[in-house]
């Protein structure tokens, strides 16, 4: 699965958010989008999922335009962990993440055994098998997220659009779930887009990274060529020191 | 670490809840077919119906001629009416809550029993059921669709609905309806008594014609919003999450509010303004059954059906005079929604 936006135009009524914007994301890779608050980054993602049409310049995703694919076909080729997880009534955990196999349930049609194991499967690698007969609306900020990246799991799709996917987890859940993205990238070469805010989780798990301000590229390309003092003080206005980090064999960041 | 036991739902199943609920609604609905001034019992209810469905007059041996026509033609109605007004409301309050994601959304909530009210008074003024019999619902619907508009424009931000702003835009726009509704009632003079009795909500006096109306609305709205079960399931998710499982937000939402308004609105122009009914059972379901839509939806439209008609049936068995049933509603309905109000105040929904 990759996407290609060529002279991407998008405005929010009279605000403009994408200018001619011109970015490309390659298949088999985990892709992280990086930039300060209202950069564009969670419009970026909408565009991409079909969520929001551009009013200029194209999309394609596998070659096809975005308009030509039909909604189920999209459903089944990107899942999108959305910023906001709430749900918005009291189903179990289990329930939520089997919302998930939706697109590939026929209507009127009860999930199949395989739909079944891609449903235990997303609660296991997420941990949360414990939570699975809970209700979703007792659940604390970071579970119900867990839930969220799980229901995208047992999406089964190629691509995944994750919108600040650890903003309320912990360390080491914010570990679990971006390392079983990267390792659907690698052992199955499915394509992660990801919306971060932690420089260094992007600079560990990502192939490439997308610095966006104010609507425009500032750059973008493999992750140890792009993670550079200067481009980082670009885009964030903040003094700062990359330093190779021995015990993850990857370059990471201090704001000074 | 975590109890998996601690709130594990215990939830009945469904299919065999529901078999009970139809059979506990039939002996009820037979119940109230032979209480009243003349009373009837309970075989001989059944004799007549038997002989009425068959057209066998053998079944209706020993049976009087105003028995019969008491049970088939003063109260039949009645009882369809109050199964059929009680089922709409309570579906549609199900969907507008599914749908605005909001659990004090209910057709009297949201202003938009208020619309259908003058929608139908108008037409009822307007003399316009002389163009033939459907203009009155056709007018409630437009009336209950325009105030539904209304209130979502009014109580939408870019993420939603909240809450708070969808029950003030619904409680605006329904004490404006009501004003109109005044001044029609004024303008109106000499009928001002039977609008009167009507707003308040009145099963008294209902025609077959009237009842059947509302039981075909009733039960083909809720097979209609059975069909987008699953879509108005995901739909809890939030817009993006729904969209990106392949859910046509936009258009479902359509189809299943322009449903829920059209139930709304038959069950009010038939008779009256009827409240809170959709606020109880949709709850009271949910609580017991969980959220699915798909077991929602047809529990909601028997359960209403039954509280309706049992509400109708004990305030016309133990209470000397006619008591309009929209009042009852109202007074059991109140506390209800304050009970959620504050409910959802202190979190436990987590809305």
């Amino acid at each position: 699965m990759d996407f290609e936006l060529a002279g991407a135009c998008f405005s929010h009524g009279p605000k403009r958010i994408f200018t001619n914007l011109s970015l490309g994301f390659a298949p088999g890779m985990f892709h992280a989008v990086l930039g300060p608050n209202g950069c564009g980054k969670t419009t970026l993602l909408d565009i991409l999922c079909g969520h929001r049409k551009l009013q200029q310049g194209s999309l394609r995703a596998q070659g096809r335009d975005i308009g030509a694919w039909r909604r189920k076909e999209l459903a089944k080729a990107i899942s999108l962990v959305p910023q906001d997880y709430q749900v918005h009534f009291p189903y179990t955990a289990r329930e939520v993440v089997a919302m998930g196999r939706y697109p590939h349930l026929p209507r009127f049609s009860p999930p199949a055994a395989r739909d079944e194991a891609k449903i235990e499967e997303a609660l296991s690698v997420c941990r949360l098998e414990d939570f699975a007969e809970r209700l979703v609306t007792e659940l604390s900020g970071g579970e119900k997220q867990r839930v969220a990246f799980a229901r995208a799991l047992a999406q089964d799709a190629p691509a995944m659009l994750l919108d600040e996917p650890c903003s309320s987890l912990d360390v080491r859940h914010s570990l679990l779930v971006l390392g079983i993205a990267a390792k659907r990238v690698r052992e199955q070469g499915g394509t992660v887009v990801a919306v971060l805010h932690d420089v260094n989780l992007a600079a560990r798990f990502a192939d490439t990274l997308v610095f966006l301000k104010e609507g425009s590229v500032v750059a973008s390309g493999p992750t140890r060529e792009t993670l550079r003092e200067d481009i980082l003080e670009t885009v964030f206005d903040t003094k700062a020191r990359v330093a190779e980090e021995p015990a993850l064999g990857v370059p990471q960041v201090v704001f000074l | 670490m975590v109890n998996p036991d601690i709130s594990k739902p215990a939830r009945p199943r469904p299919g065999p809840a529901f078999a009970l609920l139809v059979s506990g609604l039939a002996l009820l609905a037979a119940f109230a077919l032979g209480l009243g001034f003349v009373h009837v019992e309970l075989p001989a209810v059944a004799r007549i119906l038997v002989s009425a469905l068959t057209g066998q007059d053998v079944a209706a041996a020993g049976i009087t001629p105003v028995e019969r026509a008491v049970v088939l033609e003063v109260r039949l109605p009645r009882v369809l009416a109050a199964m059929a007004v009680g089922g709409a409301l309570a579906v549609a309050g199900a969907v507008f809550q599914g749908v605005l994601m909001n659990p004090l959304a209910d057709p009297y909530t949201l202003g938009v029993s208020a619309g259908a009210a003058f929608g139908a008074c108008f037409a009822l003024l307007l003399n316009l059921a002389a163009l033939g019999a459907p203009s009155v619902p056709l007018w409630a619907f437009a009336g209950a669709a325009g105030s539904l508009l209304l209130v979502m424009y009014l109580a939408s931000s870019a993420g939603g609905f909240s809450s708070n702003n969808l029950v003030l835009s619904g409680i605006i726009v329904a004490s404006i309806l009501s004003a109109g509704i005044g001044f029609l009632k004024y303008a109106a003079d000499e009928q001002a008594s039977v609008l009167l009795f009507w707003l308040m909500g009145s099963l008294a006096s209902k025609t077959m014609g009237d009842a059947l109306l509302v039981l075909a609305t009733a039960i083909g709205g809720t097979l209609i919003c059975l069909a987008r079960a699953r879509e108005l399931n995901l739909m809890a998710l939030g817009p993006r999450a729904a969209e990106s499982l392949g859910v046509d937000t936009s258009r479902t939402r359509l189809l299943l509010l322009a449903a829920a308004s059209l139930m709304a609105a038959v069950a009010v122009s038939v008779t009256g303004i009827i409240g809170f009914v959709g606020l109880i059972v949709p709850h009271a379901v949910r609580s017991v059954f969980g959220p699915d839509n798909r077991v929602l939806l047809p529990i909601s439209l028997v359960a209403g059906a039954l509280l309706l008609l049992g509400a109708d049936t004990a305030t016309r068995a133990l209470l000397p005079g006619e008591i309009p049933i929209g009042v009852v509603t109202a007074l059991l309905g109140g506390p209800f929604f304050l009970h959620i109000f504050r409910k959802r105040r202190v979190g436990k929904y987590g809305f």
